[in-house]
């Protein structure tokens, strides 16, 4: 089972949900798809190695077959490649390796070489398998780096998948495939107002989802009321409670010195298992 | 000599817009015939490489000179590549930028004086305000 943890409002507790519930359960695997500022290992001990490379197929152009026709140029929706009347340019920080201009090519001029983007990461942590993406300083694919990710994934385990904030592609890369998602938030005028975001986001999509809320007590009951409006599973409340806040400060996840939470995790999860059997809702 | 002016708008008459990649059009004189032509621009609402699209425009053209404000490194790569050469600094409409030209009153520029992105007004970019790390500490 894949269960993305996500939310609309960036700092509402993906990572610390992420992680507290990945260690509460038994040999999962952790992915932290945050690939432009990735923070989960933060919260475990552990020093991720280098796994892989992830790269981007970018068009080089052999200027004794082009024809300079700029079939290729016009195919680019990122506009990568520049036909002029003596050559065709290619901006590679620009390409997003769809491999369009090699395919539309009518004289075969075009090959592809790979260019890095960003890396995969992992360590092992106890019972844990911890995965990142690290998308590269200046480049902007983080959808790439969030696939290569994905793709160790092993069936028959469970996968828990910190998400980016926001509702962008990053997001959308990242939640697209999933089981279910999970979206964290808080009670507070923007918690809300993002949280609304993000379900437009998993509801197009068809993505069973619940409600995780944290620093419960913090704020109104407007999320609430709003989900037992619309029907949506409440699955967890986190209190605003200052022993977890000083835990998270010190980047120790608070199932480790709260072990009553490992058994509120677990109960969670059957809860999201007993959804998703029943084919979703809400 | 074909001489091209990035502007609001059609003819002669329309001010001049300092942006280039993200300009409304392109208007391009032909100062032996004096024929006027203004020619879209495309790429202006593009998420990326507008500057690109927008060089290769006026390179299809066959400009000779281009008129603007500001011109990013992608843009400026393809214009040199192109043999365009780009004068800043123009005020007021497009008649008005030629005359400058025409005048010498006009700067020459041999690399790019803007920095990619510069022309995109807000709400045109990716927008992705995260929100991050809200009320650490006391």
């Amino acid at each position: 089972m894949k269960i993305a943890i996500a939310s609309g409002k960036g700092g509402t507790g993906k990572t610390t949900l992420s992680v507290n519930l990945a260690l509460a359960l038994s040999d999962a695997q952790l992915f932290d798809c945050d690939v432009e500022e990735p923070n989960c290992s933060l919260f475990l001990d552990c020093e991720p190695k280098l796994l892989e490379d992830v790269n981007c197929l970018v068009p080089i152009i052999d200027s004794e077959k082009c024809s300079l026709c700029g079939q290729c140029s016009e195919f680019c929706r990122y506009n990568a490649l520049a036909a002029l009347p003596s050559k065709v340019m290619v901006f590679p920080s620009l390409c997003h390796g769809c491999g369009g201009c090699t395919l539309i090519c009518p004289e075969g001029a075009v090959r592809e070489e790979p260019r890095r983007i960003g890396i995969i990461e992992k360590a092992v942590v106890s019972e844990l398998e911890f995965y990142r993406g690290l998308l590269d300083i200046g480049e902007v694919m983080a959808p790439s780096i969030i696939k290569a990710l994905q793709a160790h994934i092993e069936e028959g385990k469970t996968a828990i998948i910190d998400s980016p904030p926001g509702t962008a592609c990053p997001v959308i890369a990242t939640v697209e495939n999933m089981d279910y998602c999970i979206l964290v938030t808080e009670s507070t005028p923007f918690g809300f107002h993002d949280l609304k975001l993000a379900i437009d986001v998993v509801r197009q999509m068809k993505i069973p989802f619940g409600v995780v809320i944290n620093r419960h007590g913090l704020g109104d009951a407007r999320v609430e009321k709003y989900c037992l409006a619309e029907g949506i599973p409440l699955l967890l409340m986190i209190p605003n409670d200052r022993r977890i806040a000083k835990l998270y400060s010190e980047g120790i996840p608070f199932v480790k010195e709260m072990p009553e939470w490992k058994e509120r995790f677990r109960e969670m999860f059957e809860t999201i298992k007993n959804q998703v059997d029943q084919g979703g809702s809400a | 000599m074909k001489i091209c002016v990035t502007s609001a708008g059609e003819g002669p008459d329309s001010e001049f817009d300092p942006r280039f990649g993200r300009c409304g059009y392109f208007v391009v004189l032909d100062s032996e015939s004096g024929a006027l032509e203004s020619i879209e621009n495309k790429s202006a609402g593009a998420s990326g490489g507008a500057g690109i699209q927008a060089a290769q425009t006026v390179a299809k053209a066959g400009i000779d000179v281009l008129l603007t404000g500001g011109v990013g490194p992608n843009a400026f790569s393809v214009l040199s590549e192109a043999g365009i050469e780009v004068k800043i600094g123009p005020s007021g409409s497009v008649s008005d930028a030629v005359r400058q030209y025409e005048e010498g009153k006009l700067q020459a520029i041999s690399s790019p004086n803007s920095a990619p992105h510069a022309g995109m007004g807000a709400g045109q970019g990716p927008g992705k305000s995260q929100g991050r790390g809200q009320s650490r500490g006391r």
